[in-house]
């Protein structure tokens, strides 16, 4: 698979039109890497110049913010600013509503100022420009709910452009009863996706899974590496798997696509 | 001597009204030692919140029921006081009725009469609500914050709404000419037969002591907002005009651990300065929250707004699941906290004495923060715009950077960022192997 990296793109004098901020879990996590393909099969499709910083990424903070390490942050932020300042980034895409979040909320006031765009947003860019079609017939008549990712829903209000893209695959879009602003986590946010859950009662993913299955799906869609790890494990919990699927919307999209 | 009522009302109402103010002083008093942060911005943006979500009640109706109820109870509140205009009026100059002669038989009679009619609904809006407290199996209402004083609280409310509304359409039913008149009277003519039968004397003795305890409870429940959940009805307003206009998912980035950091990555620094001769010593600021002087003013109005609907917790996937934390709860210690601390004061002529106590531990344990994913469910649900979040949030600042006290598996997580960049344990030189693993 080809993935231009910033380096090479230079050193050839080129720059490209968007820069794919792949993220830790896109880049390490075995479920998450299959998403960071899915969305570059996409890009390739829709002919889209871009490039990742490959070995020159690095976290963006994040769960080290919201875990309460504010200097970690802070550092790996500028360490951050300063290759995609030094690199004239313009625009970033992410398939990590976390680091979107931080990318587009949380950077400018240190010096680092971008157009950031969640994975969802950027497909529907390239849907209504012309540069990409959903083929609305290989999934069709699936039965699918949306669970909104926290740092994609309420925290940025992101809410239509996954459903969009979720609504041209020809499936049969049921929403769970808490949705939108009212979605429930699926447990991993705030860094609690690298801690085990205080004492309680049930985990928080459980919980999700089981909103999620009350609309009996075929697939749970999402739109974040760590609530597809969340809800694929309460699927497993709830011995589910052979008939419900997790999947990002960009692997909705590739598999729609034949890509 | 006939002067001696209007003498006897002048001082209860200046009594009344001087508590309250010395209350609201002490309020201020106490929000204002809270650090600063600059909400000044965006007026517009600011006023149109204010006027949606605390006059326009927006975000109450996302609960249709309740939020229902709710405006009733409200806009009972805010238009019965226009009645309360005239009561103060007649009070003070001895007079009776004294808006029927300057607005005419037909408009006073309407007023009364809308009056009448809020104030029976706002009478079976709080009934609803105190079954809904005390009889129905509502969660939110039975969780363990709510046991004590904050569920007597919630009742003895209700109780005086019930007690207020009664005594006004009493008032009215025992009033012989405003009931002969006929306008005005739609419910009260109907509370005026259970007074046939007893003497005129006896029908305005009660006419007098109805009316006397109703604006004599109007001035108690305005003094017990400041000892009351109750307080939102004022603060309310501020608190919505004050609140965070950024996206919920944008945490402040501390300025002064920018300062440390930009510092740290300069390759110009020196790092065996010492301070100049003569500088002052700067006492490095804490990072963080352990109290509530830690807090900014915000979230300490915040606290004071907080009305206890529990809303909040009863999204909290934290909660939801059996954990300790409750984002109200969070928000009713940040108040009784801030409560003592002014006590304190208040007891050392102005100055805190150290009491050995903080709202982390003493109140908040590290297990509820812990316990928090971050997903901005309480925040987006308050209907008063209250940020339990931010609290929580500045509070673990505290915990990870003053004390080193994050959970085992979070002090790896921020490790494996340290050194590969990532928050598990892979090689940084791995970071694009996924380009090619299919």
């Amino acid at each position: 698979m080809i993935v231009p990296t910033m380096a090479d793109m230079i050193a050839q004098g080129k720059q490209p039109e968007v820069l794919f901020w792949v993220g830790a879990a896109g880049s390490y996590d075995d479920r998450a890497k299959k998403i960071s393909r899915a969305f570059v099969k996409i890009l390739h499709q829709a002919k889209v110049d871009f490039a990742v910083l490959g070995i020159e990424e690095t976290s963006t903070g994040d769960a080290a913010k919201r875990a309460g390490n504010e200097f970690l942050f802070q550092m790996q932020a500028m360490m951050n600013i300063e290759v995609l300042n030094g690199y004239e980034v313009k625009k970033i895409v992410t398939c990590d509503p976390h680091s979107f979040n931080t990318l587009k909320n949380e950077y400018p006031s240190l010096g680092g100022k971008y157009e950031v765009y969640h994975h969802t947003q950027f497909i529907q860019n390239l849907i209504s420009e012309g540069r990409l079609n959903i083929d609305d017939t290989t999934l069709k008549g699936k039965r699918v709910t949306f669970h909104d990712p926290c740092y994609l829903g309420r925290a940025n209000e992101v809410y239509e452009s996954p459903r969009d893209l979720i609504r041209r695959l020809g499936v049969n879009l049921t929403e769970m009863k808490r949705h939108k602003e009212t979605a429930l986590c699926c447990g991993a946010g705030g860094a609690q996706m690298f801690k085990d859950a205080e004492p309680g009662n049930k985990e928080v993913n459980v919980l999700r899974t089981e909103d999620a299955l009350k609309t009996k799906p075929n697939i749970i869609a999402t739109g974040c590496p760590y609530c597809n790890t969340m809800m694929t494990d309460g699927i497993k919990f709830k011995e589910k798997e052979a008939e419900v699927v997790v999947k990002d919307i960009a692997e909705l999209i590739a598999e729609a696509n034949n890509l | 001597m006939q002067y001696l009522p209007n003498i006897f009302f002048i001082i209860v109402l200046i009594a009344g009204i001087g508590f309250f103010v010395m209350n609201v002083k002490k309020l201020s008093r106490n929000i204002k030692l809270g650090k600063d942060v600059d909400r000044t911005d965006r007026k517009s943006e600011r006023l149109k919140n204010m006027m949606m979500i605390a006059l326009g009640q927006s975000k109450m109706v996302k609960r249709p029921f309740s939020g229902f109820l709710h405006i009733i109870v409200y806009v009972g509140f805010i238009i019965i006081n226009i009645e309360v205009l005239e009561i103060i009026i007649d009070g003070i100059f001895g007079t009776h009725r004294i808006f029927l002669g300057v607005l005419g038989n037909a408009f006073y009679g309407f007023l009364i009469g809308t009056f009448e009619v809020l104030a029976a609904l706002v009478f079976i809006a709080v009934v609803i609500f105190w079954l809904r407290r005390n009889v129905s199996n509502i969660k939110r209402f039975l969780s363990k914050e709510m046991k004590g004083w904050p569920k007597n609280d919630g009742n003895y409310i209700l109780y005086f709404e019930m007690v207020l509304m009664t005594l006004f359409l009493v008032m009215n039913a025992t009033d012989p000419t405003f009931q002969q008149a006929g306008i005005g009277n739609p419910i009260s003519q109907f509370v005026a037969p259970l007074f046939n039968g007893f003497s005129p004397d006896t029908i305005h003795a009660i006419e007098r002591t109805a009316w006397w305890i109703h604006i004599l409870g109007i001035l108690v429940f305005l003094n017990y907002l400041y000892y009351s959940k109750h307080l939102h009805i004022l603060l309310a307003f501020p608190n919505t005009y004050f609140a965070n206009l950024n996206p919920k998912g944008q945490f402040n980035n501390l300025e002064s651990v920018t300062n440390e950091v930009k510092l740290m990555m300069d390759p110009d620094a020196d790092p065996y300065t010492m301070p100049e001769e003569g500088a002052e010593e700067t006492v490095p600021e804490k990072f963080g929250a352990s109290d509530v002087t830690d807090l900014n003013w915000v979230q300490l109005l915040n606290s004071y707004t907080c009305t206890e609907c529990g809303r909040c917790t009863s999204s909290c996937p934290a909660n939801l699941t059996g954990k300790k934390l409750s984002p109200r709860k969070i928000m009713m210690d940040t108040r009784d906290r801030l409560e003592e601390v002014g006590r304190n004061i208040d007891a050392n002529n102005g100055v805190f004495v150290d009491d050995n106590k903080q709202l982390l531990n003493d109140y908040i344990s590290p297990e509820e923060l812990w316990a928090c994913t971050s997903c901005n469910a309480c925040v987006e649900e308050c209907p008063v715009n209250i940020d339990p979040l931010s609290i929580i949030m500045d509070m673990r600042r505290y915990l990870v950077m003053e004390q080193s006290a994050a959970p085992q598996e979070l002090n790896m997580m921020m490790t494996n960022v340290e050194n590969n960049g990532a928050p598990w344990q892979y090689n940084q030189q791995d970071r694009l192997n996924w380009a090619n693993e299919e």
